[in-house]
């Protein structure tokens, strides 16, 4: 019996823990989403109507929003991907004895603070800062075109804030490649080219997967990066959740849009891992 | 170019082959041909260069100086997947992501044949697990993986095989099974196999021609038979099979043979089995090809008197015995249990004879231990 009760036992600060600050919550949220102001009312009193058209009235005044956040984070999520792959690579495959102290490296960002470094992307895409400047000599942009507040700066930023979690599984998976395989495809009439097709990307997939993933799901929810590197233009869900949540005082609909938000990411992310097929995947 | 090189077939020759790391000297000024169509053995301990001069013929590593032709054809330089050349890895080196079919497919669909349905499955028949098309590699056996390898490689026809220690992951009866296939399966496609190894027996077993190799350059190459029997150095004589190499000094001529003193005991060597270029030479004989008689016995041929039965070890077929002689050195001595005579006994005094054109003769400067340090045996069978 006692053998029986121990794995539960363990479990329970951990089910106790999710319950209390993950199941509850949840429920409040889903509760909150339906509700009505209450009439004459104060700011922030509502009642229960069960009012599901909640829901639709969100999404399609902030359609816009709901829009451009799947668009940068996915924009995020690719460029991220472009910069990682070779950096993973090169870290696993030719950096040799410095392999663990470039790997040091890419968490190294992690040691400041997020928002610091989103502020400090600011800086670098500023009027001072060194970008603009060389751009405009190279006459890549403009005199009268600025970085800052502007779709590029805040996808740019996300980019940079994710990267370190695109590059660790991607850095993981590769890693885990016997380059023998890599070189037996030389050896069997393949170049190149054909050997990062057929060997060693479909080998390091379970990466890219969860790579692109821990990009794109938090990328989507962001706010942060909208908020300090955006204007009222480039404004994501996260954005308006946060105004409605804290600004506005509008619960029902910032919860909804959060589940709305939810539903989407859970769908797009099912229909990827179908497609991606990681269970085929060694 | 590209075509050309795909296309070479002919002999293949190294020619003064050097490839160094830094200081390290891994293959140093060899050359070498390998004729078409032959089982060719490289042979040596590890870091003897067998392995960096395998990568070399393959193209996965760029000699530092020298030549490789094939035929009339120039592949120093060609890229790995432009060579008709096909390698089978130490770990065999499956793509784990593919099926076997797909594995073995691989080489025709780069080169874009057609009937890679037919060629996949005959392949799998010669090898004998068309049955397993459909698996992962990691769903079959050691054995089962390594054949599925070689089936990868000479599905391609391809001017050389390589083989790069391809049984060294098995257990040892698995490989006595696996060096009569691959041998068989050498003579029936009729392919250049050039087998890398350190296993002595197993060179033996299969290859026509060995070269034994040590410190990046060829020690001596030749026949199995040849190698055992006429070896030219003490690392040969040590490093393929066992070897009691006695020191001595020519004192004449006899006809073909010279007649050397073994501490003041005189014996007969042939002069072509001579390699001693002054008066100080090894006399060598391989342990077999010894007989002991009892003192009152009278022998034939060269006979070395004095002799003391140190150890004695039964061993079914055979009995080991060690004899030492009146200078302090003990003698190794196998003989076969085929005559119903009772062993002999530890503390008999004997004498030691055998047939004169069994001896063989080595420099007198040579370091008389030179690879039997490294025995593949204790290397390989533990």
């Amino acid at each position: 019996m006692r053998k029986i009760r121990t794995p539960y036992l363990l479990l329970l600060p951990g089910f106790a823990f999710l319950f209390t600050f993950f199941i509850l919550p949840i429920i409040n949220l889903a509760q909150t989403s339906t509700q009505t102001s209450v009439v004459g009312g104060d700011t922030g009193q509502y009642e229960q109507t069960l009012r599901f058209a909640n829901y639709i009235d969100a999404f399609v005044e902030n359609k816009e929003q709901f829009g451009r956040s799947f668009l940068y984070a996915i924009l995020a999520t690719l460029l991220a991907l472009a910069i990682s792959y070779p950096l993973a690579y090169a870290i696993a495959f030719k950096s040799g004895k410095y392999k663990n102290v470039l790997l040091v490296l890419v968490v190294a960002p992690f040691f400041t603070s997020f928002l610091l470094r989103t502020i400090a992307w600011k800086q670098i895409l500023g009027e001072e800062g060194f970008v603009v400047p060389t751009l405009r000599t190279f006459g890549i942009i403009s005199e009268s075109t600025t970085l800052t507040s502007t779709s590029f700066a805040v996808v740019m930023g996300m980019t940079y804030n994710f990267l370190p979690f695109m590059t660790l599984p991607l850095f993981a998976s590769i890693d885990r490649i016997d380059p023998r395989t890599l070189e037996a495809s030389g050896d069997l009439y393949a170049n190149g080219i054909t050997t990062f097709r057929k060997v060693t990307l479909p080998l390091s997939m379970p990466g890219v997967v969860a790579g692109t993933l821990l990009t794109f799901i938090p990328a989507a929810g962001d706010y942060v990066n909208a908020a300090i590197l955006g204007s009222p233009n480039t404004k994501m869900l996260g954005n308006v959740i946060e105004s409605r949540y804290f600004k506005v005082v509008d619960y029902p609909t910032a919860a909804a849009l959060s589940f709305t938000l939810m539903a989407a990411i859970l769908i797009l992310v099912t229909l990827y891992i179908r497609k991606a097929g990681t269970e085929e995947l060694v | 170019m590209v075509k050309a090189s795909i296309e070479a077939r002919g002999d293949l020759r190294l020619t003064r082959l050097t490839k160094t790391y830094g200081d390290f000297t891994a293959v140093d000024d060899l050359s070498l041909t390998i004729a078409k169509g032959s089982f060719f053995a490289l042979l040596g301990p590890s870091g003897c260069g067998k392995t960096t001069t395998l990568r070399m013929i393959a193209g996965l590593e760029e000699p530092t100086a020298g030549s490789i032709h094939l035929g009339e054809t120039d592949i120093t330089t060609t890229k790995p997947y432009q060579r008709p050349i096909n390698t089978v890895f130490q770990n065999y080196a499956l793509f784990p992501h593919l099926t076997i079919f797909e594995n073995i497919a691989f080489g025709l669909r780069r080169r874009g044949k057609s009937d890679v349905k037919e060629a996949v499955e005959k392949v799998l028949n010669l090898v004998e697990l068309p049955h397993l098309a459909q698996r992962k590699p990691t769903q079959l056996s050691g054995g089962q993986q390594q054949r599925i390898a070689l089936a990868r490689a000479i599905v391609n026809r391809p001017a050389l095989l390589l083989l790069d220690e391809p049984l060294g992951a098995l257990d040892l009866k698995l490989r006595r099974q696996m060096q009569i296939e691959l041998k068989w399966i050498q003579k029936e496609v009729g392919l250049t196999f050039v087998h890398v190894t350190h296993d002595q027996e197993e060179a033996m077993t299969m290859a026509d021609t060995i070269a034994v190799m040590n410190e990046g350059q060829i020690e001596q190459m030749g026949s199995p038979a040849d190698l055992y029997d006429n070896p030219e150095t003490a690392y040969v004589a040590n490093f393929l099979g066992q070897s009691n190499l006695i020191k001595g000094t020519i004192s004449g001529n006899d006809g073909d043979s010279q007649i050397v003193d073994l501490y003041g005991q005189k014996i007969s060597l042939p002069k072509s089995r001579s390699h001693a270029v002054d008066s100080s030479t090894y006399a060598g004989i391989r342990p077999e090809k010894f007989r002991i008689s009892l003192l009152e016995t009278p022998v034939k041929g060269n006979v070395l008197s004095g002799g003391k039965i140190e150890d004695v070890s039964y061993i079914g077929v055979s009995t080991q015995y060690q004899v030492e002689m009146p200078w302090g050195q003990e003698l190794m001595v196998f003989e076969q249990n085929d005559d119903g005579v009772a062993p002999f006994k530890k503390g008999d005094a004997v004498n030691i004879s055998w047939e004169p054109t069994f001896t063989f003769g080595l420099r007198g400067d040579e370091d008389a231990t030179a690879g039997s340090e490294v025995a593949p045996e204790v290397l390989d069978e533990e």
